[in-house]
């Protein structure tokens, strides 16, 4: 019972921070139609900034502070003055295709050496900001921390923002409607290409926060994202790779599938499960769970 | 105070869609373009309203040139495009679709007093607000279409193919709302249509499209009674 | 009449490479020979992702995992069934091809961005996978050794040279396979696919079929390639197959021009050509060991990035519109 208690809130907590990646890779593929790879670099990087304005100040929340606003600006940035240009220079010949995947690719790889430059490639430690050590009932530790309590929280706290953001403001209805079709936003006075540089800010910041709850129970090192890249995707396929519900139902369905049978069965079917996961999904609903009807065909 | 048209060229790829295309439509009239499919109507339009690049000659609005800029920012000068196809994002709301040529203007207060005068003219849009307008029909799609351009208090409008798909009691609708709204808003109005009948009888001057050329300009009324041009580009 | 005199064509001048090779081998130093035997794995690594994108359209994140799943099954072979060197390297190709051709499938009913994010989940998962089974060798790996040289061959013929005449023989006879298929009615079929599947679907291609098989000819290709890498390190384990494995492989075909066979070669000497400068750049600077490490990584992305932009079509074209 309480190994079944364990792991429904490690599959949540676990399932919250693929939820952040997730959120952040549909973002970017609703305003820009591109699977930003980079993103697990972008993450790993503003980790890196938060990580060293922690080691500075001595606090954790600054250097969470730091991460979520250096991954808002740095999302903005490789919107900006990176994909912008690419898309405006490609746009015919066969390149179109990959152009922009192998672009994120790139830049995912540029990132990582950059980080190399600068912190080295070893491995390093993040202090969590509140015990990492598994809650104690009736005598037995369990794998669930106060750290996991906060991560929970956290993601919730952001996601009820994010819902509020898109579906109640003035800017949340630019984003869906540049989003769904960027030709009528454009045609109705919205200046789409703004408010997509917004939608990789968000998930910037998005990507920030989730390496600033994530770090402190693994490695920070510059491929220490990758894995939660290759979760986060699943997670948005799952959902629908359109749809923000989607991709934290989408992360949810994947944390649980991975917990329950690292406890029940082995960790080491954690992979393996994912991936056989991903490739059902894509085999039998390609447009994702929850979408009704029509998957996409591009 | 027209648009004014001179020798305008527009090429997809190796296509040539638009040929040296010249008319003015004086402020305060509404102008009919028609022609058959392919003529090349959607793409003068989607030129008039930035969304795609002209080759050659020019195109004013009050006597400032509007090719080359961009297509919100046309929009936000009072030059609203309705695209063919009832342009309309099915996953917003109607109160939300309506909403988005509201998001950037400054005067709140006209937004509200604008949005109640469509609700005024599209009452079914009012019964609505809140359902999803991908569950509207044909025609209410198209009411919401252009009353979402009406927000932005347009001065021109460019209306692609509206009677598309309709039925023709609903098309009948349709073009005497948008001959009222001439008046009642202020506006001038490029109506493209393949329906050359049911425009010409609503608008006041006529542009015969064919093959990206112009054939014939001349009032509406005239072109409707020319048996020439009847038999060769009316068909009727 | 002029298709077999093309074909004809087409041996001699593989034939001719090859004795140039192998005339080349004779005269070389160890580190040149050894070094050349990493640019044509590399090379048939390129070719295998050329045939892949360039010829049916499908984007691969995944090639260093074909290449390490034809890596473990020439060592298990190896190892475990006693099998000849060189039948070892064909069990390479084959595991792979069908462990690819299986995936090809799946991939096939994938367009563009699910794919490249599926077989970048593999590229990144496999390795992890493969840590964690004890018939693999966990994080050691398990050895991968192809024994001394023929004796017949002479005292003085050395280890490197006969790498360097297996990895180039290999990627010879490869190369000219794969040349000979996509000029064939295969080709054809596949550039059908890649330009304009509407089209192909019209003229009753079969298009998942076709994709499926693309897929397990790359992955075949890539298994023969990773057989041969590991065979040049002597062992096979996780960490000889990362992420940057692939990426590495893309910017070979991009530089290569995705959409051209005929420069592998240039895309594996890049490949090979990469650390060392990154390393005479690094003893220069003087910078730290993060930046040494780091530095060919960002050669390799920064040239990705640069190729795709300036020279989308490969080099070849920019030749020729020059000219
Ligand atoms: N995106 C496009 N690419 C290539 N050709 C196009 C495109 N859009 C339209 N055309 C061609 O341009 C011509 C005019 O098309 P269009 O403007 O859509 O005509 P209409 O709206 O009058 O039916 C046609 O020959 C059509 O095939
Ligand atoms: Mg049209």
């Amino acid at each position: 019972m309480l190994q079944f208690i364990t792991a429904i809130l490690t599959s949540l907590s676990a399932g919250a921070i693929y939820a952040l990646m997730s959120t952040a890779l549909v973002l970017v593929w609703r305003s820009t139609r591109v699977i930003n790879f980079a993103q697990a670099g972008q993450a790993v990087l503003t980790t890196y900034i938060g990580y060293e304005v922690t080691v500075r100040t001595g606090s954790y929340w600054y250097g969470l502070i730091a991460a979520i606003i250096t991954g808002a600006l740095i999302g903005a940035t490789i919107d900006r003055f990176f994909m912008r240009p690419i898309f405006k220079r490609i746009k015919s010949g066969p390149i179109v295709m990959i152009a922009p995947v192998v672009a994120t690719l790139g830049l995912l790889g540029i990132i990582q050496a950059i980080i190399g430059f600068i912190w080295g490639l070893s491995y390093q430690t993040l202090a969590a900001p509140v015990s990492t050590d598994g809650y104690k009932i009736s005598g037995t530790v369990i794998a669930f921390s106060p750290f996991n309590l906060m991560v929970l929280l956290s993601v919730t706290i952001t996601m009820v923002l994010l819902t509020v953001l898109f579906q109640k403001t003035n800017i949340g209805l630019a984003l869906r409607a540049s989003a769904y079709s960027p030709e009528i936003a454009k045609l109705s006075g919205i200046k789409v290409d703004a408010v997509r540089t917004l939608g990789w800010a968000i998930a910037g910041a998005a990507g920030g926060l989730a390496g600033m709850l994530y770090i402190p129970n693994s490695y920070l090192y510059p491929n220490g994202m990758d894995v939660l890249l290759v979760f986060g995707f699943i997670s948005a396929v799952i959902g629908g790779l359109d749809s923000l519900f989607g991709a934290v139902a989408g992360a949810m369905i994947l944390g649980f599938a991975i917990n329950f049978v690292a406890t029940y069965i082995s960790y080491k079917l954690v992979f393996p499960t994912a991936f056989v996961i991903l490739i059902l999904v894509l085999l039998v609903k390609p447009g994702g769970l929850f979408s009704s009807s029509k998957g996409r065909k591009d | 105070m027209s648009l004014v048209v001179e020798n305008l060229t527009i090429d997809h790829g190796a296509i040539r869609a638009i040929d040296n295309v010249s008319f003015t439509v004086p402020t305060g009239q509404l102008a009919a373009v028609i022609g058959a499919n392919g003529a090349g109507k959607t793409t003068l339009l989607r030129t008039l309203s930035g969304l795609k690049e002209s080759k050659s000659g020019s195109a004013t609005w009050n006597g400032k040139s509007i090719l080359g800029a961009r297509p919100e920012d046309l929009a936000r000068s009072g030059i609203m495009h309705v695209s063919d196809g009832k342009s309309v994002i099915a996953e917003l709301t109607v109160k939300e679709n309506l909403a988005l040529a509201g998001l950037w203007r400054k005067d709140k207060k006209d937004v509200a007093a604008v949005t109640s005068e469509v609700v005024d003219l599209f009452p079914v849009l009012g019964q609505r607000m809140s359902q999803a307008s991908g569950s509207l029909s044909g025609g209410e799609r198209q009411m919401l279409a252009i009353g979402r351009t009406l927000i932005a208090r347009p001065k021109l409008l460019l209306l692609d193919e509206p009677s598309l798909g309709l039925a023709p009691l609903i098309i009948e609708q349709i073009f005497q709302t948008i001959k009222s709204l001439v008046a009642k808003m202020n506006l001038t109005v490029v109506l493209v249509e393949q329906n050359a009948m049911g425009a010409l009888k609503i608008a006041d001057e006529g542009i015969v499209l064919n093959l990206g050329s112009v054939v014939a300009v001349d009032s509406a009324q005239t072109l409707l009674n020319d048996p020439a041009v009847r038999a060769a580009y009316l068909g009727f | 009449m002029h298709k077999i005199s093309a074909n004809r064509k087409r041996l001699f001048t593989f034939i001719l490479l090859g004795w140039v090779l192998l005339l080349i081998g004779d005269r070389i130093g160890e580190l040149r020979q050894y070094q050349g035997a990493f640019v044509a794995m590399y090379a048939l690594a390129i070719a295998s992702i050329i045939l892949l994108t360039g010829y049916s359209g499908q984007l691969s994140l995944g090639h260093s995992a074909l290449m390490a799943v034809g890596a473990y099954a020439g060592a298990l072979s190896i190892n475990n069934l006693k099998l000849n060197p060189v039948i070892a390297l064909i069990v390479a190709a084959l595991v792979a091809g069908i462990f690819g051709l299986i995936l090809g499938i799946a991939a096939a009913r994938l367009s563009g961005p699910y794919l490249a994010g599926t077989t970048l989940a593999l590229a990144i998962s496999l390795p992890t996978i493969a840590n964690q089974f004890t018939i693999l060798g966990g994080e050691q790996g398990i050895l991968f050794d192809i024994g001394a040289p023929p004796a017949r061959f002479g005292e003085g013929f050395s280890q490197y040279k006969w790498f360097f005449w297996i990895s180039s023989l290999a990627a010879l006879i490869m190369i000219w396979m794969i040349s000979n298929l996509l000029h064939s009615k295969f080709g054809r079929v596949f550039r059908a696919l890649r330009d304009n599947q509407t089209a192909a679907q019209l003229a009753g291609i079969n298009i998942g079929r076709q994709k499926a098989v693309a897929f397990g000819l790359s992955a075949g290709v890539a298994g023969l390639a990773g057989g041969l890498l590991v065979m040049l390190i002597s062992g096979v384990s996780p960490s000889a197959f990362p992420l940057s494995l692939s990426f590495s492989l893309l910017t070979g075909a991009v530089v290569t021009g995705v959409y051209d066979l005929k420069g592998v070669m240039l895309g594996g000497l890049v490949l090979v050509a990469i650390p060392e400068i990154a390393d005479s750049i690094g003893s220069r600077v003087g910078g730290s060991d993060g930046f040494t490490m780091a530095l060919p990584g960002f050669l390799v992305s920064a040239l990705l990035i640069l190729a795709v932009l300036f020279l989308p079509n490969g080099p070849g074209k920019l030749l020729k519109k020059k000219m």
